[in-house]
């Protein structure tokens, strides 16, 4: 039997606009570039939509359509469907009409795309429940199986994950970890033979999300029988392929002039040809085949680079630093500021904002992988350090109001507020946010 | 292979600006290529350098340059008026012919000269002063000739108010030259679109930095440690004080920064016609006791002077290359560059704004300033990338170009 567990990811971050010094105590908009650069949400948005979430969503849906035997995963993080209603609600609607097919699956992941795993217990635990509570409210589902920021693990991850009631993560099958051992099968979490875990098929992922374009790779062009006959061999020598890839790799990454849409639209036959082929979810997988061994991941692995592990957010002085005062104010924005605050505050945890302020490429003259709406990492870094002065302000600013509450009587207005921010903190105390 | 190489001025420590240390830093590595360089001079200077022959035009004895004018006379990025307004002041420079282009004529006549006498194989010229002397040379031997431009009149007059007879000059010895080698393709760009030179025509070849020559003052050492004992940053400008270099821009992000952090010191290294005017400038704006001018640094009192620097920045409004950057980070000081240079071409862990955009200016400024991490990364980064811009990669891609031309080339 050959499984194929296709899976994308869907993401958009709050990219920061050229905050400046001089804006900091002034201006509270942190997400509002407006103009031609790539700075501005809305306007990538509407690019990417047309690009990709439209047509990718129509072609898939047919697909479903036409194959009953087809099968997805999805992950799309809170902060891109927070950009689809603002921006787009029609992508939102589309997304709608593929998970109602009963047929799409799809993953939990933390609300803000966030490194909060590093840092923060709490916070990751929160960011995750608050990107449950998003996908019940829109997709009226509840997912059982788990994704980290960039595919990031580590064995104390799993027991996190667990820990919360999931079945299974997603990770990267790295042969470092995996030794001699496929990715095509299902494994276990180090110590936890009840914890399943999906390892993406790098070589194959790959050679549709990045060469597929490529005119000197040797197997260029690659069509959709090639490429279903290299994933039928599996036939016999393991029981499933993990497709994993970011979902703006068709159309967005690769134009539909390069072929993508349609080598997607005849996979789905192609592989299909093969009586013992055939597509799962992510849940079917775990239920249906066994772990064969376990993954013993000890140190950080990422499905980026060639290096597999998190230098491209974490590698360099600036990138420390930037996420050193985020989360330094974590206590502060939660014990003083309102939701707004908060709300920023999380935005600022995406981790795409340490990845723009990444320096690793330079070193080797290479500039291949790198993907920012900023000229440089340390303009990226000076406007995020910017705004985190402000959100500074802004506790402070919190904290003087609550601290001043006793002293002084308050006038009407300032009373309703701060009788709202009471109310709100008690309702925090007491119906907290997670849902297992 | 052997180069004809004319040149303006002499090296470091003789020289007064960016030409003479270019010239030596190529001359240098062209040598280590096993390229024989004649390096040609209009008259006779003090000049060490033993890895090429230096020859004078003029065949005169050694003329001492004593004082920091004199060696400014010298420079080609002075104005013709700015030369004869020296010559009156000095009558010791009585045995200089009486203008900038007389001056440059005498070298075309007697590069006549050099050329039938010297044994050689191409000809390499350093801009506009040098390019007469570059296509009499090359009419007299029929060797190729390779015109180096390292800044324009367009650079120099901050793209206003061109002297037509030094673009013409600039032209024909454009056009005449077989290769052109321009420093940036900032600067290729230029000659395209004001020169009407043939893109195809034009070889970009970026200055580079060896790590002896990021050298510099000693004088001012003391009062700047105690302005950091008090706990002020101190921001740099090196360069001439004049319009190409943005003295007047840095000056207003200097008011901007002040504003926000008053514990910081600007610090202007340099000479120049706008003087005067940035001191004024300076006075008038309430901030004179913030703006320090120490002069013309050079060797170890300028290496110095980075060092103790937390930033330097060039503000230029039209920058073909520039060194100073590169000079900086040796030193280890991070560094703001504007997007009209040609060294933001090949530095990327630097800080970028285009030169008129002083509130972004002042914005990076002040976070840098601010920011110990942003420092480290921009340190560290900055002195691994600038170990990989040396000289011996410029003089590469020169052989290259020579080697082409030469094989190509039919005598006449």
């Amino acid at each position: 039997m050959s499984s194929v567990c296709l899976y994308f990811h869907v993401h958009q971050p709050h990219r920061v606009k050229n905050y400046r010094f001089f804006d900091i105590g002034h201006d509270r908009n942190y997400f509002n570039h407006q103009g031609e650069s790539d700075l501005d949400n809305g306007r990538v948005m509407h690019k990417v939509k047309d690009k990709c979430y439209l047509p990718a969503n129509q072609m898939w849906l047919e697909a479903l359509e036409r194959h009953p035997e087809l099968k997805l995963n999805f992950s799309i993080s809170g902060t891109a469907i927070d950009q689809f209603e603002a921006y787009a609600p029609e992508i939102l609607d589309s997304f709608k009409r593929l998970v109602d097919t009963g047929r799409v699956e799809l993953i939990s992941e933390t609300y803000y795309h966030s490194l909060a795993f590093l840092k923060s217990p709490r916070e990751f635990r929160e960011q995750i429940s608050l990107h449950r509570k998003k996908l019940r409210e829109h997709f009226g589902v509840s997912p059982t199986i788990f994704r980290n920021t960039e595919l990031i693990y580590r064995n104390d991850i799993a027991h996190e994950i667990a820990d919360l009631g999931y079945k299974a993560i997603l990770t990267e099958g790295w042969e470092h970890y995996l030794g001699w051992r496929s990715p095509n099968f299902v494994y276990h979490a180090k110590d936890n033979p009840d914890f399943k875990m999906l390892l993406k098929n790098y070589k194959l992922s790959d050679d549709t999300a990045f060469r597929f374009s490529e005119k000197g790779w040797a197997e260029y062009p690659l069509t959709a029988p090639k490429f279903a006959q290299w994933v039928s061999a599996v036939n016999g020598n393991g029981h499933l392929v993990n497709l994993f890839m970011d979902y703006e790799t068709i159309g967005e990454h690769h134009w539909a002039d390069t072929g993508i849409f349609d080598f997607w639209r005849t996979f789905p036959e192609e592989h299909l040809k093969h009586p013992d082929n055939d597509f799962v979810t992510a849940s079917e997988a775990i239920e249906r085949y066994d772990a064969v061994g376990e993954y013993d991941v000890p140190h950080y692995l990422s499905w980026a680079d060639v290096e597999r592990d998190i230098s491209a957010w974490m590698s360099n002085p600036i990138q420390h630093d930037a996420l050193r005062a985020l989360y330094d104010m974590e206590q502060d924005v939660r014990m003083y500021g309102d939701d707004n605050l908060l709300e920023d505050w999380r935005k600022l945890t995406t981790s795409d904002h340490f990845y723009y302020m990444c320096t690793k490429w330079f070193a080797d003259g290479d500039v291949h992988t790198y993907f920012s709406p900023y000229n440089t990492p340390y303009e990226a870094f000076i406007a995020y350090m910017n705004v985190i002065n402000d959100m500074q302000l802004r506790v402070e600013e919190a904290r003087e109001r609550c601290g001043s509450v006793a002293r002084e009587p308050l006038v009407p207005e300032e009373r309703l507020t701060f009788v709202e921010w009471w109310k709100e903190r008690l309702r925090k105390a007491f119906s907290p946010e997670y849902d297992y | 292979m052997k180069a004809l190489m004319f040149g303006w001025e002499g090296f470091p420590p003789y020289h007064s600006g960016g030409l003479g240390t270019a010239c030596m830093g190529l001359t240098r590595a062209l040598a280590n290529e096993g390229i024989q360089v004649t390096y040609v001079l209009p008259r006779r200077i003090p000049i060490r350098a033993p890895w090429c022959s230096v020859v004078f035009a003029d065949k005169r004895d050694a003329y001492e340059l004593a004082s920091e004018e004199l060696r400014r006379i010298q420079s080609p990025y002075i104005s013709s008026e700015e030369y004869s307004l020296l010559k009156e002041r000095y009558p010791e420079l009585s045995n200089f012919e009486n203008s900038l282009y007389e001056e440059v004529l005498r070298y075309a006549v007697l590069a006549r000269r050099v050329a039938l006498e010297e044994d050689f194989d191409i000809i390499h010229a350093h801009d506009w002063l040098t390019y007469l002397a570059g296509i009499e040379a090359k009419a007299v031997s029929g060797k190729p000739f390779v015109a180096h431009i390292h800044a324009t009149e367009f650079d120099r007059t901050g793209h206003g108010g061109v002297n037509q007879l030094v673009y013409n000059i600039e032209r024909a010895g454009l056009m005449a030259a077989d290769r052109v080698i321009a420093v940036s393709a900032y600067t290729k760009g230029i000659l395209v679109q004001h020169y009407g030179i043939p893109a195809d025509k034009i070889e970009v070849v970026h200055n580079g930095i060896d790590r002896d020559d990021a050298h510099i003052v000693q004088s001012n050492q003391e009062i700047m440690h105690k302005l950091k004992e008090r706990g002020n940053s101190i921001v740099l400008f090196v360069g001439r004080i004049t319009l190409q270099k943005g003295p007047d821009y840095f000056l207003r992000a200097a008011k901007k920064v002040l504003e926000h952090r008053p514990n910081t010191v600007f610090v202007v290294s340099g000479s120049g016609d706008m003087e005067r005017q940035v001191i004024q400038e300076a006075a008038y704006h309430g901030i004179g006791d913030k703006v320090l001018f120490v002069g013309f640094l050079r060797g170890q009192t300028l290496a110095n002077m980075f060092k103790m620097s937390d930033l330097v920045v060039m503000p230029s409004v039209s920058e073909p290359f520039g060194i100073v950057p590169l000079e900086a980070l040796s030193n280890g000081t991070p560094v703001l560059v504007s997007k009209q240079s040609g060294v933001s071409e090949v530095l990327r862990h630097a800080l970028k704004v285009d030169f008129w955009d002083t509130d972004e200016m002042a914005n990076q400024i002040i976070c840098l300033l601010n920011n110990p991490a942003l420092q480290e990364s921009m340190r560290s980064g900055g002195m691994r990338e600038v170990a990989g811009q040396v000289w011996q990669k410029a003089a590469g891609k020169c052989k290259c170009v020579y080697n082409k031309l030469i094989s190509a080339f039919e005598p006449v």
